[in-house]
């Protein structure tokens, strides 16, 4: 960091006047990047660090593991069925005779690719309408944003039950329908940054310059507004993952062989009456854990990006 | 009996999450009763720390790690929360930079100011209202018994500081810690305020620590200074001995560094190289080294001690100096260049840039459905300047003059709602699409805020190229070269480029934003506040930097900035705003020496001078009162509201712009001077053309 010039000799000083020994400019001091400063802040929030590590053993644990561990998760198996946990299925079995903890894996991966797809669709269509409504102002913006406001008054539930009652989709469908509802809150949070980026100094000194908007847009608005889309992204998952369990119990499940968590406690909600908790607890273990882990990495990513909360 | 403030070899530090910044180290300092002791240094100096350190009031992760403090004989130094919420606000109090932040958006003017009453006195409300009152009336807050409803954000700047004072004072402290008191606000309304202070100490005695970067401000109502650099103190002495006899080299090259209205403008100013020191890395000898010229290895090697032959006057220096005797800056700013002049006559008939009755009004709008336009804020109205190949043309005014208005409609930014801009004749909001984009590669501007005008999320090297980028000039090697060329022409190494902006100083990123305005080699550069968010010691680097760069490229600029002596050092010509029009104009001198318009010679009156004898024999505040409001300005003349001589002539009829001299132009009923013969008021419209060209000749 900081190095200081060395200090000539005493007779050249005295020689020279007022041009020190430091450039004129002065030195410029090596600081972390930005990114580097956020990552840093970031990994010394300890709960943000368990929840990213929670979010990266679900991955794992959901992609790798039906590698390790092989299980029937399409053929039904009347003489295993609803088995407590013991014997080859540590988790017990379900009503079909699929192994619960293999169930869970397979349950996951759609669960995350709901969440991640859902999530990468509404942030990419509610960054480029958030900025685009914020930079154009006026009757445009009026109007972007009335659509957004008329969308969010849209009881999004009661469609999706109605869809429910007539169809179960696939996991590409499944993340459209929720990514279609979900990109309303990041363009409207990126709309509000955008409106105040656009007064700042450096937007003005590219329109000095002749830029055009589209680089306005992509160069300086977007960029300097990605922070805060980061931080929504998070949520976003979490929020979709969510989602994709109310619709799997409330019947709007996955087309057979898929399956979600959701589609499983669905199921589930069957057999508790029972007593067949192995049912219920791991899977709904699972979707907590994933939903949380999310939440604390937003909450650091917040943090992070923050500036005024940044203590450097 | 003891001093009113004694702090005793006091050091802060500041922990961060991987450093510690030692802000304040070893500092003693001692206020007597009534006395105003003036604590001077750079930002980050420590200065604020210091003052946050006495009230207990550091931020999260300070801590005073050594020393005492002790008000009025007793120790403030590791006293508990609760002991010490009884001393702030009662015993020592402190009145804050920023008024709009450091009052409650929500909460009355009136409960504000009772508050601390009804806290350290025990008082009933209504008692605690009437004291308010009181000390409403001392600060000099007109109608005070109507603003106790008021919120914060109803009362200006001025009057909002104001209430600060009075809140400072309700329980009647003995020592008022005053951190920048004035430094959020214009020069006319810093010279009440001022005087406020001072009144207020002379009638109730109370020990006052005033913590500035401003060497003017301290230099008539203290009796000592203190001048701190990157955490220490560096020289303490009486307010006259420090400025006629200063020991230490950074006091000395601080108040040399400081432009003044008297100066010669051809000449470039001292300026102290480099920047402060890292805090959390203190260099191990003398913090200052590294800038001073007078360094050895003794210096980089042991810290000096605070020493002196006379108790009252101490210093910490190996190699001190003897006075303000710096050796005059050799280097003369080369003079406009003759090339530019010649360039000037050339351009048949007219003029470089021509703006011509510009007007700019932003609607006040009302109702949320149909949104009705019911008033105007006349930002800009009616104002007609020109600008000549190479010339420089200043802009001063108080905040709210309409300067950096105009300023963005010269540069495109803005589009005036009537009047004309014209570019070598050409209007430039005629323009579109291809021929516009070509025209703002001659239009350059320069923002005040370093830390605003720069993309953070972009590279120097990417933030360089950008305007070749859009302007799509030459190829990326040639861009490239252009780049580095500039960045070494505006003193940065050349591993600045891979850098991002926030990992620059202030005046690293001022320079960076004036490369990227000059490297379209643009015709006409407009410079907002470009000195004004810098240190003192940083403004004279830039200050020359910006000189010599328009007098190599040859360029003209249009500088705005509050500080006429800025603005004098810079320009050929001034021109004088008040509240939407240009009052008065004419050359850096005639402005300077023979202002013509009352205001121009209050303005130049109520700059605080680093001079203790011609600052203590000013005998008035300048201007009265606040500005008027840009939404329903004045009727006639809109100086008439705050002008000694207005009459009522003043308030039906408005003046027009009289030639006073060649080139000097003034708006004014009853001028300090008489005007030009042979011109009634009918005749300045016609006269202009012709005064101006005069002007030519004259520069």
């Amino acid at each position: 960091m900081a190095e200081y010039a060395p200090l000539p000799d005493v007779q050249t000083l005295h020689g020279t006047p007022p041009i020190g020994p430091t450039p004129e400019g002065g030195e410029v001091q090596v600081i972390a990047s930005g990114w580097k400063l956020a990552l840093r802040e970031f990994l010394d929030n300890r709960l943000a660090v368990v929840g990213a590590l929670v979010l990266i053993f679900f991955v794992l644990f959901c992609f790798v593991g039906p590698l390790v561990y092989h299980t029937n998760q399409t053929l039904t198996n009347p003489l295993i069925t609803d088995l407590p946990p013991g014997g080859g299925h540590p988790l017990g079995t379900d009503e079909n005779g699929f192994d619960e903890l293999g169930r869970i894996m397979v349950g996951g991966q759609t669960a995350l690719e709901v969440g991640f797809l859902a999530s990468f669709i509404a942030t990419v269509v509610g960054t480029l309408y958030g900025s685009i409504a914020g930079l154009a102002g006026g009757i445009v913006d009026n109007v972007l944003m009335r659509f957004v406001d008329i969308l969010l008054s849209i009881p999004f539930l009661l469609i999706v039950l109605v869809l429910a009652t007539k169809y179960s989709a696939t996991v590409l469908e499944e993340a459209l329908i929720l990514g279609s509802f979900s990109w309303l809150v990041p363009a409207r949070l990126v709309r509000g940054e955008v409106l105040t980026l656009r007064e700042r100094d450096f937007v003005y000194a590219a329109r000095v310059m002749g830029s055009r908007r589209s680089r306005l847009v992509v160069r300086h608005l977007i960029p300097n507004a990605l922070s805060v889309v980061i931080v929504n992204v998070t949520f976003q998952i979490a929020d979709a993952i969510l989602a994709l369990a109310y619709l799997g119990f409330l019947g709007f499940g996955l087309q057979y062989p898929s399956v979600s968590w959701g589609d499983m406690l669905g199921n589930a909600q069957n057999y508790v009456s029972e007593g067949y908790w192995w049912l219920v607890y791991p899977v709904g273990g699972c979707l907590v854990a994933v939903v949380l882990a999310c939440n604390l990495i937003g909450d650091a990513l917040r943090d992070a990006f923050d500036v005024r909360l940044r203590r450097r | 009996m003891p001093p009113a403030l004694e702090v005793t070899d006091l050091s802060t530090h500041i922990k961060l999450s991987r450093a510690v910044v030692q802000a304040v180290g070893n500092v003693d300092l001692r206020i007597d009763e009534g006395e105003t002791l003036g604590l001077v240094g750079e930002s980050g100096c420590g200065k604020s720390m210091l003052g946050l350190s006495i009230l207990g009031l550091l931020p999260n992760g300070g801590r005073i790690v050594g020393g005492s403090i002790k008000a009025g004989g007793r120790e403030l130094v590791g006293l508990p929360e609760r002991e010490l919420r009884r001393i702030r606000g009662n015993e020592v109090a402190m009145i804050f930079q920023d008024s709009l932040s450091s009052l409650n958006p929500t909460k009355t003017i009136g409960e504000q100011v009772s508050e601390p009453v009804r806290l350290h006195r025990g008082a009933s409300r209504r008692e605690a209202l009437e004291r308010a009152l009181e000390v409403l009336e001392l600060v000099g807050l007109p109608q005070p018994r109507e603003r106790l409803r008021d919120y914060p954000h109803q009362l200006s700047g001025g009057l909002r500081q104001r209430v600060m004072i009075a809140i400072a004072l309700s329980c009647e402290p003995k020592v008022l810690i005053a951190d920048e008191p004035t430094t959020a606000l214009d020069v006319t309304i810093q010279a009440q305020i001022l005087s406020v202070l001072d009144g207020l100490r002379e009638r109730l005695g109370m020990a006052t620590l005033l913590v500035t970067h401003d060497m003017g401000v301290v230099a008539g109502r203290t009796s000592r200074i203190n001048v701190m650099y990157a955490g220490r103190l560096v020289e303490t002495a009486p307010t006259e001995r420090l400025f006629s006899a200063m020991r230490h080299p950074y006091t000395q090259a601080l108040l040399a560094s400081i432009p003044r209205l008297e100066s010669d403008n051809t000449r470039a100013l001292v300026s102290i190289p480099g920047i402060p020191p890292d805090l959390t890395k203190p260099p191990s000898g003398c913090r200052f080294a590294s800038r001073c010229p007078r360094a050895t290895r003794q210096c980089a090697e042991q810290e000096p001690p605070l020493s002196g032959d006379d108790p009252s006057h101490r210093f910490a220096c190996w190699h001190p100096v003897d006075g303000p005797e710096i050796r005059t800056p050799t280097i003369a700013v080369r003079e406009r260049s003759a090339a530019a002049l010649r360039a000037a006559s050339s351009t048949n008939g007219h003029h470089l840039l021509e703006v011509v009755d510009a007007v700019r009004e932003y609607p006040v709008t009302a109702g949320t459905l149909m949104r009705r336009r019911v008033n105007s804020v006349k930002a800009v109205s009616g104002v007609s300047i020109h600008l000549d190949v190479g010339e420089t043309l200043g802009l001063v005014g108080e905040s709210g003059c309409g300067k950096t208005t105009l300023g963005k409609m010269i540069v495109g930014v803005e589009k005036p709602d009537a009047g004309r801009i014209l570019l070598n004749g050409a209007e430039v909001f005629r323009l579109r699409g291809r021929s516009l984009r070509r025209v703002r590669r001659d239009l350059q501007m320069m923002f005040q805020d370093p830390y605003a005008s720069l993309d953070p999320r972009m590279r120097v090297q990417a933030i360089l190229r950008e305007p070749l980028v859009i302007q799509d000039v030459g190829s990326r090697r040639d861009q490239d070269r252009r780049v580095r060329g500039l960045l070494d022409e505006v003193g940065l190494p050349a591993n600045a480029l891979e850098r991002y902006p926030h990992e620059f100083s202030g005046g690293q990123r001022q320079r960076i934003a004036l490369a990227r305005a000059v490297i379209l080699e643009p015709k006409v550069m407009v410079a907002d506040e470009p000195v004004s968010a810098l240190d003192v010691s940083i403004r004279s680097q830039v200050l020359n930097l910006m000189k010599r760069l328009q007098a190599e490229h040859g360029m003209a600029s249009i500088v705005i900035s509050h500080d006429l002596a800025v603005v004098k050092y810079l320009s050929d010509r001034i021109g004088v705003m008040y509240l939407g029009k240009l009052v008065e104009i004419g050359t850096g001198d005639q402005i300077y020496r023979t202002p013509a318009h009352p205001y121009t010679e209050a303005l130049i009156r109520t700059i605080p001078l680093p001079d203790p004898v011609a600052e203590r024999s000013k005998s008035d505040v300048g201007i009265r009162g606040e500005l008027p409001s840009p939404v329903n300005p004045p009727s006639g003349c809109r100086f008439r509201t705050r002008c000694p001589r207005a009459q009522s002539r003043c308030s039906e009829e408005e003046p027009l712009l009289r030639p006073f001299g060649h080139g000097h132009m003034a708006a004014c009923h009853f001028p300090l001077q008489p005007p030009a013969e042979g011109n009634g008021a009918g005749g300045a419209v016609a006269a202009a053309p012709d005064v101006s060209g005069a002007a030519e000749a004259a520069t």
